[in-house]
């Protein structure tokens, strides 16, 4: 391996001060470290919503428990949302993009590096928010109080009649400000990714990485900026007295969920995108195969942005719109999983007839492909109106997204953990350690999820802090919390594994998994220029026409 | 541009590799994101239009031609301003820059003068109705983003006097006329929905 890196783990560090080194990480514009900020921010706030997440399970392991109050039971699910789906899920979203797109389109770095350093301080800086709301919900002087109004806010709950004080200003304030960061990095993702391409890498010679980013990122553009418009009216009307939201002065409850979900579903496949995209380089890498259907990969991912755009009001069935608008996102709904349909097929064709090697990184990506695919039919079945007016606003929903977020996101972010850890650390993490995180997590994540679905269709309703015995819940509401434990123990050890090795794996080499992508090219960890000299590509695998001058890809494309 | 090369080319000639500026495409991203923005307030104000329960309606607004004419000349000027900066006539350059300044701000004038006219002689404030909330929501988000174009027109003039402006800044001088494109593009919108079909 390459010794001349002038890394994050080189010797020299070693004569640098702390605070010279903390100010080097305060201070950087470079897209690799800013890159591990944002994952290892992600990781606290994965910790922090997860002990909220656990709280909430431990309240309703039986019933008429009293472990919470229900004031404290409000505040732990609206803080646990928030905290999940902007402070976890979309900063390690941007946190691999930050680190791996430059490095895969052999770019020094993003296009506009100071730009990308402000996108996630003012990310940090609405997760500091947020929880600044539990000292400054009420001022200083005692009662602390959190959000409570659930994570998508309908009006008019957020009314100042109904939300005095100041916790749903922290909600707002917060996600608007880490609004801003969101697009500020979206922003420069689409930038760098037609901009800074390396000579010969045509849109058609992108890994599907980068393709799928760039999906992601014009999501963004597209979805988060109706949130940032909707928080910026929720604000006029709490500090300027404005009516947006006020139904006593002729406003629209209504309006507010329509503004909330056209941001809160295209968000969706802003993190499912992603979980695609490491799918889609780990698969045929552990397969020992190319992508399967490069070009209709693609096509899927932009028809599955399109579509995702006009989907938003399945989420709204049980408000009562009209048929015509009921009929309309019923089949826009059902639409979109024949694309997500298309990818499936496509990476089990990647596998078909491929030499796998069932390494931690495969583990998780083939446990994400039997959930995501299974979270996906529940989807179909919610996306049928008489069956949504049924189960909406059920555990069974809880159950649905759980499955979409947990066993396809989160399963495709620990299998990119595993599979660019080497990269990043430059050591090899411990393989046992990876597998048993593997198999204590899917236990306790179908213990979990699986049995969550059953109280949903017996008509336990979400966001209750505690319910009546002998309704069917009991047992299944035992066996969800149960599973929490396994998944708690299976992240402990996920992060044990990480930093023992991060201090003591063996070295890892610049290309451990004898990859194609570019970022395998370059020493581990790369060094801060990311190339010596830029690479030039002819096909869409440069590495293997490296090793295989004798039958490159680029004969074939 | 003080920026990493955008165009490799092969020393051999065999390849010519050539991708679009960052700037630009910079600047039409974020365009895109604002857009959006713009289009969740303008739906806010179409579908509160004649639902206010009390107070004040639309039809006390009088079309504000002059301060329309000026802010869209504004974009005929920043445009000539950057076609005399790229063919190097730096005084024709600055005529044309505070000339766009100058227009910019009377648009700003003009809706200082206009709301103060509602405020004090209609009493319409923006918790007054729902039409004072979503008319002062999006006039008032238009009014800040012309706000912000003046105060970056202005950093750049006040460079421009410093000497400090040259050719080689056409690009970055551009891509901030993008911006002000789009501002002027907004208000065609605005006024369409505010003046014409809201009245």
């Amino acid at each position: 391996m390459s010794t001349e890196t002038t890394g994050w783990t080189t010797p020299a560090d070693a004569t640098v001060p702390l605070v010279d080194r903390l100010h080097g990480w305060v201070t950087t514009v470079d897209h690799k470290r800013l890159g591990i900020l944002y994952i290892l921010y992600a990781l606290f706030f994965l910790v922090v919503g997860g002990i909220e997440a656990t709280l909430l399970r431990i309240q309703l392991i039986r019933p008429h428990n009293a472990f919470l109050s229900p004031e404290v039971f409000n505040q732990l699910f609206t803080m646990h949302g928030t905290t999940m789906i902007f402070f976890v899920a979309m900063p390690l979203v941007f946190g691999f993009a930050n680190y791996l797109v430059p490095l895969m389109i052999g770019a020094r770095d993003m296009a506009f590096p100071r730009l990308n350093a402000f996108s996630f301080w003012m990310t940090a800086f609405g997760g500091f928010v947020l929880y600044f709301s539990v000292v400054g919900g009420y001022g200083l002087y005692g009662m602390a109080t959190a959000p409570d109004v659930g994570w998508f806010a309908y009006a008019p709950l957020t009314a100042k009649t109904f939300s005095p004080g100041h916790s749903t200003d922290f909600w707002t304030l917060s996600l608007l400000v880490s609004g801003v960061g969101s697009i500020g990095t979206a922003v420069n993702l689409i930038t760098t990714i037609i901009c800074l391409r390396c000579p010969g890498m045509t849109l058609g010679k992108m890994p599907l990485l980068a393709w799928l980013n760039l999906a992601m990122a014009v999501l963004v553009v597209l979805a988060v900026s109706p949130l940032t418009a909707a928080q910026l009216m929720l604000v006029v009307d709490r500090y300027l007295g404005g009516h947006f939201f006020d139904t006593q002065a002729g406003g629209s409850a209504v309006l507010w969920m329509h503004f909330f979900w056209v941001f809160g579903h295209p968000e969706v496949y802003v993190l499912v995108i992603p979980a695609f995209a490491f799918a889609s380089e780990i698969i045929p890498v552990f397969s020992r195969k190319a992508i399967f259907g490069y070009p209709v990969m693609v096509a899927a991912t932009l028809a599955i942005c399109f579509i995702s755009m006009s989907v938003w009001a399945h989420h709204m069935f049980t408000v009562g719109m009209t048929s015509l608008s009921n009929t309309f996102f019923v089949l826009s709904t059902m639409a979109i999983a024949v694309p997500t349909g298309i990818k499936i097929f496509n990476w089990l064709a990647t596998m078909w007839g491929g030499k796998i090697s069932f390494r931690t990184p495969m583990l998780f990506s083939t446990a994400f492909l039997f959930q995501f695919l299974t979270a996906g039919l529940t989807g179909v079945m919610l996306s049928s109106a008489p069956f949504n007016w049924q189960l909406s606003g059920s555990y069974f929903v809880v159950a649905h997204f759980h499955y979409v977020i947990v066993g396809g996101i989160l399963f495709m972010a620990f299998a990119a953990f595993y599979y660019w850890f080497p990269k990043v650390s430059g050591r090899m993490y411990d393989e046992r350690l990876g597998k048993l995180h593997f198999w204590l997590f899917t236990i306790g994540f179908h213990l979990t999820f699986d049995c969550m679905h059953v109280p949903g269709l017996l008509g336990m309703p979400r966001r209750i802090y505690t319910y009546e015995p002998g309704r069917g819940w009991d047992v299944w509401n035992l066996l969800v919390t149960v599973g929490v434990l396994f998944q708690g123990v299976a992240v402990l050890i996920f992060v044990a594994n990480l930093i023992l090795s991060y201090l003591r794996g063996p070295l890892a080499g610049s290309d451990p998994w004898d990859a194609w992508t570019l970022e395998w090219s370059t020493s581990s960890p790369p060094p801060e220029y990311n190339f010596a000299v830029l690479p030039v590509v002819r096909s869409r695998r440069p590495l293997w026409d490296l090793k295989h001058p004798e039958d490159p890809d680029w004969k074939y494309e | 541009m003080s920026t990493p090369s955008e165009t490799v080319k092969e020393a051999d000639g065999e390849l010519r590799w050539e991708l679009p500026a960052r700037g630009p495409v910079g600047m039409y991203c974020l365009i895109a994101a604002e857009a959006a923005i713009f289009v969740i307030f303008v739906v806010a104000y179409l579908f509160y239009v004649g639902k206010s329960v009390s107070g004040p309606t639309p039809s006390i607004l009088s079309l504000p031609l002059f301060i329309s004419l000026c802010l869209l000349s504004s974009s005929l000027s920043i445009h000539l301003a950057v076609g005399a900066l790229k063919r190097g006539r730096p005084a024709s350059f600055l005529a044309y820059w505070v000339l766009t300044l100058l227009l910019g701000a009377i648009f700003l004038a003009g809706t200082a003068r206009e709301w103060r006219h509602l405020i004090y002689e209609e009493g319409l404030r923006i918790d007054t109705n729902l039409f004072g909330t979503t008319y002062y929501s999006l006039v008032g988000l238009h009014a800040l983003h012309v706000t912000v174009g003046l105060l970056l027109i202005g950093t750049v003039a006040v460079f421009t006097f410093l000497r400090k402006v040259q050719q080689e800044h056409a690009g970055h001088v551009e891509v901030l006329s993008l911006y002000w494109h789009f501002v002027d593009a907004v208000w065609v919108v605005v006024f369409t929905v505010v003046y014409v079909i809201g009245r």
